[in-house]
């Protein structure tokens, strides 16, 4: 038998200190998801509409929209937490803590959003934009109820991408004192060796991707039926 | 919005011009649109012909103020588009239905929907929606289809879909931008019939952009021409068919209908056939100008006669008579066997009445350039021409030379055959 595998932590003591990671996880996910899910989506509206030859044109706008999303997404999520800092700071008050840690991650999801939106907006036919053009809708009408709709199945998909993403981001919240899965793996299983604490972290994470992606999978399905 | 005088056009270009940064000279301009004046009156079936890239897609998209003139004004039911806020163009737009080549339906939403998309816009109460989208299903024919979506449906549904929704708030106009090109023959025909009723039934007037001639031949009544740009010819159906004057119109036409053989197969017809050749020229009606003066004389209408009369041999070669408006109009080519002076004198008579294109006989040939060139009809040209053209080199080209009699008899039967079809499906 392994060393490393015998359980020498306290499940006890464990149990409930993983329940709280497991709810600031969710939370940090799915604050996350919401409020960076919805400004992405602004603003990959925002760079989709403002390419050359969409609903509103404007070259200047989306250059440096463009730009912007280029030099933020790239950024390791552990080195832009500790660059953003000063930001979370002025923003939050406090630059450690679960709130502390969501800031940052909302802004990096805002990104990723953003650009994964307007890569699945690109390939809606114009023809159908056009046509809801001619019959005399607003350019805020044809997002809501032509660009969108059209789009649902792979931005359904792409939401479910991105929470793997931000699942991701979470992790390296304890480095902030976010606490989460992440930090349970790494405090309670790396650092006192003990496998099994980790693997359990790991275990409800792949689960949590399951259900998400597996919930995704059969929205987009239906929806791609027609 | 003014109210429109019946004698007031519907739709009316003055000067337009539209312009784009030149994609090849850096610095310069491209003219998508190049001065256009035109008017459209109401109840019109206007078909706007001419090649890709020739400036027609752009004209008609300024009818709906999809593209702004860069110069000139458009009038639209009595109201200067220019004037218009966005507010009120939308509110115009909703008064101009619009069809498409790649019909542009929303894929996610199921036909009902589609057609209600208007009503939508134009904040109907839903059970109105309800039962407007069923009367115009029903107008169309896809009632049992209403809950299906785009991708279930065949081209033809799509586009009676596409007519459906275009018609729903009732438009005035229908802007129909090669609605018909995606089509095969038959669906195409039952697109136009409905087009055609939409306008004889409702009294929408139709603004129709198509490089088919056949598709203007069968449904307009008034067709412009485009090329590069500018309008080359505008007028009639019938006296654009019967004189055109512009070489793009002529092209046109010579893809619609079999009227004067080609050089090469008049040259494949002296081979088998060493007497007299001789193309004669129908058209059923004179053609006046608005003073009422003969611009063009009636054609070809005492042929048979003739041929009794001075009793010269006549074989038929070549040729097909076809009938834009309801008055007929082609070419009939006849080789004329006998004795030389007799058919001078016949073909003298013959030419008072009627317009003639001399061959000449194998032993003694007329160029094809000079015999045409008296000639008020379409000529066929190599090279270019839409979808007909090649078809018909095929039969021409290779054919065995003893078959070709009969193909060649074959095109007129063959037409008069499609005339009585259409005839019974309009019934």
């Amino acid at each position: 038998m392994m060393v490393t595998l015998a359980s020498r932590s306290d499940w006890s003591v464990l149990r409930p200190l993983l329940f709280q990671s497991v709810a600031q996880t969710l939370q940090m996910v799915f604050i996350t998801l919401i409020i960076g899910g919805v400004l992405g989506l602004v603003l990959g509206v925002v760079l989709y509409g403002t390419r050359p030859g969409n609903l509103f044109e404007n070259r200047v706008v989306y250059r440096v929209l463009d730009f912007l999303v280029n030099v933020i997404r790239p950024i390791p999520f552990i080195i832009f937490l500790a660059a953003m800092q000063p930001v979370t700071v002025s923003v939050i008050g406090t630059s450690i803590g679960t709130a502390a840690a969501i800031f940052p991650m909302c802004v990096m999801c805002t990104f990723a959003t953003s650009r994964l939106v307007e890569q699945n907006l690109v390939p809606v036919d114009h023809g159908m934009i056009e046509a809801a053009r001619a019959m005399g809708a607003s350019t805020f009408t044809i997002i809501r109820t032509v660009l969108i709709p059209e789009a649902l199945a792979p931005l359904i998909l792409a939401y479910a991408f991105l929470f793997v993403g931000v699942l991701d981001m979470s992790a390296m919240a304890g480095y902030i004192g976010g606490g989460g899965l992440g930090n349970f793996a790494i405090a309670y299983g790396y650092q006192k060796f003990d496998q099994a604490v980790t693997w359990t972290a790991v275990v409800i994470m792949i689960v949590l991707v399951q259900v998400v992606q597996g919930v995704a999978n059969a929205i987009a399905k239906r929806l791609l039926r027609r | 919005m003014t109210v429109t005088q019946s004698n007031d056009p519907i739709i009316s270009f003055d000067h337009v011009v539209k312009s784009y940064p030149s994609a090849t000279a850096p610095g310069g301009t491209f003219l998508a649109v190049n001065d256009v004046s035109l008017d459209i009156h109401e109840g019109d079936i206007f078909g706007i012909i001419g090649y890709s890239g020739a400036g027609k897609s752009t004209l008609v998209r300024m009818i709906n103020a999809l593209e702004r003139p860069t110069t000139g004004s458009v009038t639209v039911m009595g109201t200067d588009l220019a004037e218009l806020s966005g507010k009120q163009l939308r509110a115009l737009r909703q008064k101009i239905g619009m069809i498409f080549q790649q019909f542009n339906l929303f894929s996610t939403k199921t036909v009902a929907e589609n057609v209600a998309y208007p009503l939508q816009l134009d904040h109907w109460r839903k059970d109105y929606q309800i039962r407007r989208v069923h009367d115009l299903l029903e107008f169309v024919g896809l009632l049992d289809h209403a809950d299906k979506y785009p991708s279930q449906l065949s081209g033809g549904q799509k586009q009676r879909v596409g007519i459906a929704r275009a018609l729903a708030t009732n438009p005035k106009i229908l802007l129909a931008d090669e609605a018909t090109s995606a089509l095969d023959p038959q669906t195409t025909m039952e697109v136009l019939e409905l087009l055609q009723r939409v306008n004889q039934k409702f009294g929408v007037t139709v603004v129709l952009i198509t490089h088919q001639m056949s598709v203007v031949q069968q449904i307009a009544n008034c067709v412009a021409v485009m090329s590069s740009g500018s309008v080359v010819e505008t007028g009639d159906v019938y006296d654009v068919f019967a004189a055109p004057r512009d070489p793009v119109t002529k092209r046109f036409i010579a893809t619609a209908m079999n009227g004067l053989p080609d050089e090469a197969r008049v040259a494949q017809m002296r081979e088998q056939w060493p007497g007299r050749l001789v193309t004669v020229v129908v058209r059923q009606h004179d053609i006046t100008d608005s003073a009422g003066q003969t611009v063009i004389s009636a054609s070809g209408q005492n042929i048979s006669q003739l041929i009794a009369r001075y009793g010269v041999h006549s074989e038929l070669l070549y040729g097909g008579i076809d009938t834009v408006r309801g008055i007929a109009i082609g070419a009939i080519t006849y080789e004329f066997t006998g004795e030389r002076a007799h058919i001078d004198e016949f073909l003298a008579e013959l030419a008072k009445n009627s317009d003639v294109v001399d061959f000449g006989s194998k032993d003694d040939p007329v160029e094809y350039a000079t015999a045409v060139s008296r000639a008020r009809i379409a000529t066929p040209l190599h090279g270019r021409g839409d979808e007909n053209a090649p078809a018909r080199d095929m039969r021409g080209g290779d054919n065995v030379r003893g078959e070709m009699a009969l193909e060649q008899v074959d095109d007129v039967v063959d037409m008069v055959e499609d005339e009585s079809t259409n005839g019974g499906e309009q019934r």
